[in-house]
């Protein structure tokens, strides 16, 4: 109860700051980090987007107070080779579609994290749309590396 | 004439139809049906896990020979790598954790391709995250191309727009013995339970 309160008081000012900015047709869920060292050159962002909405949308750019830059990737391997690339045009969310960042595939990278990120603490990040336009989310920090977070689906 | 000009006829036939097998023979060798698993490049005359020189997080020089006597897990990558190379070290952390004391009968060895930014210091930030007994090495440009070499790993420095670069590198996991012999690989793609069944293995052969 004590770790999900804040968790709860949190998500619904997240939520609230969220729908003040304006009604918007994006939902973020399961947004997670992975726990990095001190001096890790790099994090990594993963989220779900949802556009409930009947136009096009998205996902051009990301910042955090935790990190001295945001990047939009994608992951492909081929032929046994792990190939990183940046995604210039960012991450299109089609009307009534979910798309996943998650491992593996494309992600957000967190250049130069300015702090060690633990384990079960949380990281505010704001997205920006194309159509949406801002929307706050927080990354819940999960255990280093790990291929999924510890509440998937809840 | 006419024999001259059929002659040259059949000569250029017989030099066609040598290509044409030529690069197909190649083809199913390289490519096709008969290409090894793509997990390396290289002469497949030569063994995975040769001889190598590289320095340690802790910033201690060593080679291949200080980590014989042991069965070795090795993989390369960088740590500008957000998403791929913390899944593998979060992978073997949790091997490590699902062996228990068996681990320290292995060693474990992360080596980086990205010779330019990746210091001991740099390594051993990344790897604080991460189980105790993953060992970072890293070296010069030509002590991690002969180690890639002696894995038989690709890897290729990729340069962005914004005049920084990426890595591409070979995703494998690469499994030794204790007497330095290729043992095996762990897919990224390869289940937790698989890839502990292949580890418990190798420590039973021992
Ligand atoms: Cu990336």
């Amino acid at each position: 109860m004590r770790t999900l309160l804040p968790g709860l008081l949190a998500g619904t000012l997240a939520l609230a700051a969220a729908a003040h900015a304006q009604p918007s047709d994006i939902t973020v869920s399961l947004a997670w980090t992975r726990a990095v060292g001190a001096t890790a050159p790099t994090a990594v962002g993963y989220l779900t987007l949802r556009n409930r909405g009947a136009n096009p949308d998205r996902l051009i750019s990301a910042e955090t107070p935790a990190a001295r830059a945001v990047e939009i990737h994608e992951q492909r391997r081929e032929e046994g080779v792990m190939r990183m690339r940046p995604l210039p045009d960012g991450v299109p969310v089609p009307p009534g579609e979910t798309v996943t960042l998650g491992p593996g595939g494309t992600h957000l990278m967190l250049v130069g994290p300015t702090r060690a990120l633990a384990r079960g603490e949380r990281v505010p990040l704001t997205l920006h749309f194309e159509r949406a336009g801002q929307v706050h989310v927080e990354l819940s920090v999960e255990a280093a590396g790990t291929r999924q977070p510890a509440h998937a689906g809840h | 004439m006419l024999r001259w000009i059929r002659r040259v006829a059949w000569g250029s036939v017989a030099v066609l139809g040598f290509l044409v097998l030529a690069i197909s023979a190649g083809w199913f060798v390289t490519d096709g049906p008969l290409a090894d698993r793509p997990v390396a490049t290289g002469p497949a005359s030569l063994p995975i896990g040769g001889p190598f020189r590289l320095i340690d997080h802790r910033g201690r020089a060593v080679t291949e020979a200080d980590f014989r006597g042991r069965p070795m897990t090795v993989f390369f990558g960088f740590t500008q790598c957000p998403d791929v190379c913390p899944t593998t070290l979060g992978d073997m952390t949790a091997l490590i954790e699902a062996l228990g004391p068996e681990a320290d009968r292995l060693h474990w060895l992360f080596v980086s391709v990205d010779w330019e930014r990746d210091t001991p210091e740099t390594m051993a930030g990344y790897l604080e995250a991460y189980d105790r007994r993953i060992v970072g090495l890293s070296g010069t440009e030509a002590h991690v191309a002969a180690a890639a070499r002696a894995f038989r790993i690709y890897y290729r420095r990729v340069p962005l727009k914004d005049g920084g670069y990426t890595m591409d590198h070979s995703a494998s996991v690469f499994l030794l013995d204790a007497a330095g012999r290729f043992a095996g690989t762990i897919d990224h793609q390869e289940s937790h339970a698989v890839a502990l069944e292949k580890l418990r293995g190798l420590l039973t052969s021992q």
